[in-house]
């Protein structure tokens, strides 16, 4: 097997890995960065976000106020010194992508502009009309270009961590266009892989977002941490899934029920704002879970209108008028014209909620590090700790810079204490990689990768939904492991070199349906409701911070189910308190009692068994 | 599914390790008036035949993945209906670049080209420290539809100097080249100059048959950027000329 020496691997050329890959490469000229993707890097899913990047900026704003936000949106459940340190770190990443020619959008006198988002309390979301997500990544990608020493490895697919004597050597990865391995080593490893809410059967997604770099980590023995934590987005297309901004609300768009009434008044997000007024923190500016949620209650009220692809509700722009859906959601009216035939400046889109986001992942510590020395995690793949039960918008696309820079800042440092690398044992480790791969090409048997994945879909829509109940998640838990006995059984018989995304897509499933397995057990074990982790079954309808203020972690077991442990919160300045949206959150900050400002004296110290 | 009408597809098979050359094979789909060309293909790939090979990711037109040619056009698979195509269609791997696989292409030159015309912001020297750039509105007007190219290459499959020369540039990359030099937060245009003047793959290679633009899925009109870069070439070389007249009077006056 061929052996390419690097300083630092990072593995996925999304936003989160450019960043890396761009930090690591400025942090000392003589460093080879190797990065690492399945895809070419404009084509990773950080391109498909749209509404914007949260950073505080007008005078209005505070660091304070966006922390608030975030710890309160994320339902107590974030690491409170990661969001410190990511709310004061946000402007500073959004200027750099200014400068490296970010085409953000712009007011008359030439300044920044932003726009409101669900859940935060000031416009502070910096927007590139509605592709921001596209405009970051093609940013970052064209900067990479002017650093020689980073080295692309574009359609590379990483089947395994090299970890040698407790620290981290590389990875084995495919050439995909030649079909052979190779090892790639380095000194720190970065994984950078995005989500895995391919894992549901609707999705925002892309199709790569198939969750490896979780599953590869967990099967070496890295804690997946808040895995039962997926957000649901809850203006999707029927059917395709794909993602209609939430900045269609935040510049003022509504959600109408089929008697055309704006419903999230009746779901503690009230009362009504006037049409094409957006209050932050009301109505359609609440946060997406409870969003979300307010639809399964009209869904299950009659209420929602049936539609070839599922039960929908319409998301109203028309009174926004011509010229600003042309300047601020182009690509919003184009998607719903190409993907429904509705034009939203003549009529409502249907939408309906789908899977978006997971909040957990990886975990690491607050400087993106993981258990194994020289692994790092970051970006959606990763918990460092910033979105707990449910992730407000526009703080993702934030993360991946924010925490990008710094994960590229600690896997240099790392990359430079060097270490005597053990030649044999490396070879040995990718030698069982190779074997393991060339066992999976020549798998015989009866069964469909494509088959498998899809039922593993519709399982997590039944029993890891919006809402959750015992016996639905135990149901998709039985489903889970009949799936990973018959993967084994899926017919490959496919040994050809060149672009096999036969093999590769059977390796994507067989990845998700572990990582949904630390979902369902992760869910199943916390009884209660939190954020994005609603369960209707009695005694878990309510937030228990008694016992479940803590991080869920599930550890791999070898041929078993998940082990689920838990882990402390950190607490810094924000002590748990009710969750409110609308008039009541006024009531709330008149009074002081709300967002943090006030806590049970027992909820002072540290949480958790872990 | 039950009540989908089929339609019968000619997809593009090529596998180097056992094919001289590339083949056409037939498949009946399913359909309905929402069902994209990229539906498609993957209902083949999982119901048919999963060894068919072509690249997709994001299914909404932004990624860049799925370019294909579909009865001879260059199209974005998850951007283009079966309800378009009444009569069936062929789906063949796009057009000027080498096929690699089935409907999966080389892009190698096609990358290397945008690298070339160093697309990132050269020559200033602002810092995160001091605050972002100013760039009023219309500054960003002028260069913002070359930033919206999404890198797939439609524009390549569909010109004809591409497909004489590939070591022409190309509508893409030229764009983006331009999509910088009118940044007003950009001071390389001196940088790329050479490249876009260059005899054999620069500019000049344009024949200005505009097809880059009628194809392009995002409408970022690749044929206007090379038009302005052409009168920029212009531009550039007549002052390239007087400032050696002018270098030539300067250094006899000198002798003298």
């Amino acid at each position: 097997m061929q052996s390419i020496n690097a300083d630092i691997a990072i593995v996925g050329a999304g936003g989160a890995g450019l960043r890396t890959a761009i930090e690591a490469a400025q942090s000392n000229p003589d460093f080879t960065v190797a990065l690492i993707s399945k895809v070419y890097p404009m084509r990773s899913h950080t391109v498909a976000a749209e509404g914007g990047s949260a950073a505080v900026w007008q005078a209005s704003d505070s660091f304070d106020l966006h922390f608030n936000d975030t710890v309160a949106g994320g339902d107590w459940l974030c690491e409170q010194d990661v969001v410190e340190y990511f709310v004061q770190h946000c402007p500073r990443e959004m200027i750099q992508l200014e400068e490296w020619g970010c085409p953000w959008s712009r007011k008359s006198d030439g300044s920044i502009n932003v726009r409101n988002f669900g859940g935060m309390k000031v416009a502070r979301t910096w927007f590139a009309a509605d592709k921001s997500g596209f405009h970051m990544l093609h940013t970052l990608f064209q900067t990479c270009l002017k650093y020689p020493q980073i080295k692309r490895f574009d359609e590379y697919f990483v089947l395994d961590l090299l970890v040698e004597d407790g620290r981290a050597r590389g990875v084995v990865a495919l050439n995909m266009m030649e079909g052979e391995l190779v090892q790639i080593r380095a000194n720190a490893v970065v994984f950078a892989t995005g989500g895995a809410a391919r894992v549901y059967r609707y999705n925002t997604n892309a199709s790569i977002v198939s969750g490896e770099g979780m599953g590869i980590a967990f099967r070496k023995g890295v804690a997946l941490r808040d895995m039962e934590f997926v957000q649901y987005h809850p203006t999707g297309l029927p059917g395709s899934g794909i993602l209609i901004t939430e900045a269609s609300r935040g510049e003022g768009g509504v959600m109408l029920n089929k008697d055309g009434y704006r419903y999230l008044q009746d779901y503690g997000m009230g009362p009504e704002t006037p049409l094409g007024q957006p209050k932050p923190k009301h109505m359609e500016l609440g946060p997406r879970d409870k969003v979300s949620q307010a639809f399964w209650h009209e869904w299950r009220a009659g209420r929602t209108i049936p539609s070839p692809r599922g039960d929908v509700v319409h998301l109203d722009l028309r009174h926004l008028g011509k010229d600003r859906i042309l300047e601020r959601l182009p690509f919003i009216r184009e998607l719903s014209m190409s993907y429904m035939g509705v034009d939203p400046i003549e009529a409502p889109i249907p939408v309906r909620p789908t899977a978006h986001y997971t909040m957990g992942g990886i975990t690491t510590d607050a400087c993106c590090e993981t258990s194994i020395k020289g692994f790092f995690a970051v970006g959606e793949c990763s918990s460092v700790g910033l979105h707990g039960a449910n992730r407000l918008g526009s703080n993702s696309l934030a993360e991946i810079v924010v925490m990008g820079r710094l994960a590229g800042e600690k896997a240099a440092e790392r990359a430079k204490e060097g270490g005597k690398v053990n030649d044999t044992a490396l070879n040995a480790l990718s030698s069982d990689v190779e074997k393991w791969f060339t066992g999976l090409q020549n798998q015989t048997g009866t069964e469909s990768w494509a088959a498998i994945r899809d039922e593993m879909g519709l399982s997590m829509e039944e029993g890891c939904g919006i809402y959750r109940t015992e016996e639905l998640m135990q149901k998709t838990i039985d489903t889970l492991a009949e799936l990973k006995e018959r993967v084994k059984r899926v017919n490959v018989a496919d040994g050809s070199a060149v672009f096999n995304t036969n093999v590769l897509n059977l390796i994507e499933v067989m990845n998700g349906i572990e990582v949904a397995e630390t979902m369902a057990h992760s869910a199943i074990k916390r009884r209660e409701s939190r954020g994005a982790h609603q369960r209707l079954d009695e005694g878990c309808t309510e937030r228990d911070d008694e016992r479940f203020l803590k991080h869920s972690l599930a550890f791999y077991t070898p041929g078993g189910a998940p082990r689920i442990e838990y882990g402390a919160v950190k607490i810094t300045k924000s002590q748990p308190a009710k969750r409110v949206y609308g008039a009541e959150g006024e009531a709330a900050k008149a009074e002081g009692k709300a967002e943090g400002k006030a806590g049970k004296s027992t909820a002072k110290k540290e949480r958790g068994n872990g | 599914m039950a009540d989908m009408n089929k339609m019968s597809l000619r997809v593009m098979r090529y596998n180097p390790e056992r094919d001289d050359a590339p083949r056409m094979q037939g498949y009946d789909v399913p359909w309905d008036p929402s069902t994209s060309f990229l539906d498609a293909l993957s209902y083949i790939k999982d119901t048919l035949d999963p060894s068919l090979s072509f690249r997709s990711s994001c299914r909404m037109a932004i990624c860049g993945s799925c370019g294909v040619m579909i009865n001879g056009v260059p199209k974005l698979a998850c951007k283009t209906f079966l309800r378009d195509y009444p009569e069936g269609a062929a789906v063949e791997a796009m057009a000027n670049f080498p096929v690699e696989r089935d409907l999966v292409v080389d892009l190698t030159h096609f990358l290397e080209y945008i690298q070339t015309l160093k697309p990132y912001i050269l020559g200033n020297q602002r810092r995160p420290e001091e605050g972002p750039n100013s760039q009023t509105p219309e500054q960003l007007a002028a260069f913002r539809k070359f930033s919206m190219c999404i890198n797939c290459g439609l524009c390549y499959a569909a010109c004809p100097q591409f497909g004489l020369n590939s070591g022409f540039l190309g509508p893409a990359a030229l764009t983006l080249a331009q999509r910088y030099n009118l940044d007003s937060r950009d001071f390389g245009k001196a940088e790329r100059m050479p490249h876009i003047n260059k005899e054999k793959g620069g500019v000049w290679a344009c024949t200005f048959v505009g097809y880059c633009s009628e194809v392009c899925p995002k409408h970022v009109d690749p044929a206007s950027a090379l038009q302005q870069c052409k009168v920029e070439s212009a531009l550039d070389f007549a002052a390239a000329v007087l400032n050696c007249t002018k270098k030539k009077e300067a250094g006899h006056g000198k002798q003298t």
